[in-house]
């Protein structure tokens, strides 16, 4: 097998200013499909192809963000053992047991230098997606309910220590730096995406003053039309759009950046490039970040450097 | 009900009624005195001190409005709603923005 240790962005979970609004949102205007409540108040959701139990997790609080963000990794060993290196590289771990999220096994967690927590962990119940899996169809009307993208792809964080974090996940984590954006001098990375396997990112980093902030979760569309049609859908519902429908320099993908009804920013992403582990780093300078972040208009958004939750 | 909303630092008045925030109804009308950002109270961009008039608010992140925020009218004009006509100061993070100085990224 080709594709071990760290397998997937498996879960994010995010604050929000009313649950019942965000569940209303996110059900009902981005289409993902809600799994389950449990007894702290959290409410559970999955895209409607994916096939494990939960992959956006919202709670209620007084300020918008995110909690955590955590990785599927291939199995219990690859768990144990990406915890020991954790460890031996210097960073403490805590284990969470299994059940305290539903229908999730247990988890390793660990604060990153730029403030974010993520985890690890191997096993999520298998809910599936609807469709059989013997002779499946395409697709299942769930793919027609809202935006309704296909997956959780990717998260852009921000905070400081870029260059720790980079090291944390390409020296244990075994990811591979596939595209950054150099800082105005040239000698550090003012951001970066990291992939664990051959999507174009996994996860991101952009350098930050303040630790821990989320900048987007960002969710697979399987088409630009269906890009277009997700914006359509967002101006119908009185979404607050921020950036497109364009198309990113950075990793070519087609995007809409847009904000939940707490201001937690959001992606509604199709594409990218497919890179391999071997490939070589695709370098932006900083005087082309507006090209990174939008090719056609050339254009760095200030909301994308400066508004966060 | 529509209220007129004042921004000091600019002096633009733009109209507003009861049931718009005071920063949706500028964007609406292509005002730019107050900076936009996630629009859901989340951000913080857009804070504001309400000088003087009466309003409703919605939730807010404590990140961005503490008590003593709250205390004295210092608020995220995407979640405050006008009850009267209303006067207000920009102080958000990207004040400089609106007050004319340089931005850069």
């Amino acid at each position: 097998m080709a594709l071990t240790g760290v397998l997937r962005p498996g879960h994010a979970q995010v604050r929000v200013l009313d649950l019942n609004e965000a569940v209303r949102f996110y059900r009902d205007v981005l289409g993902l499909v809600e799994t389950g409540r449990d007894a702290q108040g959290r409410v559970y959701f999955k895209c409607w192809d994916e096939r494990d139990h939960n992959s956006y997790v919202i709670r209620e609080s007084d300020r918008a963000g995110l909690d955590f963000f955590g990785f599927r990794v291939l199995d219990t060993a690859t768990l144990n053992k990406l915890d020991a290196d954790l460890q031996a590289y210097g960073l403490s771990t805590e284990r969470i047991p299994a059940g305290e999220m539903l229908a999730t096994g247990e988890r390793v967690r660990f604060t990153l230098p730029s403030g974010h927590v993520m985890e690890l962990y191997a096993e999520k119940d298998k809910v599936g997606n609807g469709i059989p899996l013997i002779n499946p169809a395409p697709w299942s009307k769930a793919r027609d309910n809202g935006i309704a993208p296909i997956r959780l792809d990717h998260a852009l964080l921000y905070g400081p220590n870029v260059a720790e974090v980079h090291k944390i996940f390409t020296e244990v984590l075994g990811f591979y730096l596939v595209e950054r954006v150099l800082t105005p001098d040239g000698k550090a990375n003012a951001a970066i995406w990291l992939s664990c396997g051959q999507k174009v990112h996994d996860i991101a980093f952009a350098e930050y003053p303040e630790p821990g902030k989320l900048h987007h979760c960002s969710f697979l569309i399987e088409s630009w039309d269906q890009v277009l049609r997700a914006g359509d859908i967002m101006s119908m519902n009185q979404v607050a759009v921020d950036i497109g429908p364009t198309r990113h320099g950075v990793t070519r993908g087609c995007t809409i950046y847009a904000w939940d009804p707490s201001g937690n920013r959001f992606e509604t992403f199709f594409g990218g490039h497919l890179p391999y582990p071997d490939y070589e780093t695709l370098t932006w300078t900083f005087d082309n970040f507006g090209q990174g972040l939008d090719y056609p208009q050339r254009k760095l958004h200030e909301t994308f450097l400066t508004v966060v939750s | 009900m529509q209220h007129t909303v004042s921004i000091e630092d600019t002096g633009e008045r733009y109209a507003c009624s009861s049931d718009e925030s005071l920063l949706g109804a500028m964007a609406r009308l292509g005002r730019r005195g107050i900076p936009v950002g996630c629009r859901g109270g989340g951000c913080g961009v857009c804070k504001v001190e309400v000088l003087a008039g009466e309003f409703q608010t919605r939730a807010m992140s404590r990140d961005h409005v503490s008590d003593d925020d709250r205390a004295h009218g210092r608020l995220l004009a995407c979640r405050v709603y006008p009850a009267s006509d209303l006067s207000l100061k920009v102080i958000g993070k990207l004040h400089k923005n609106v007050c004319g100085s340089a931005a850069s990224p």
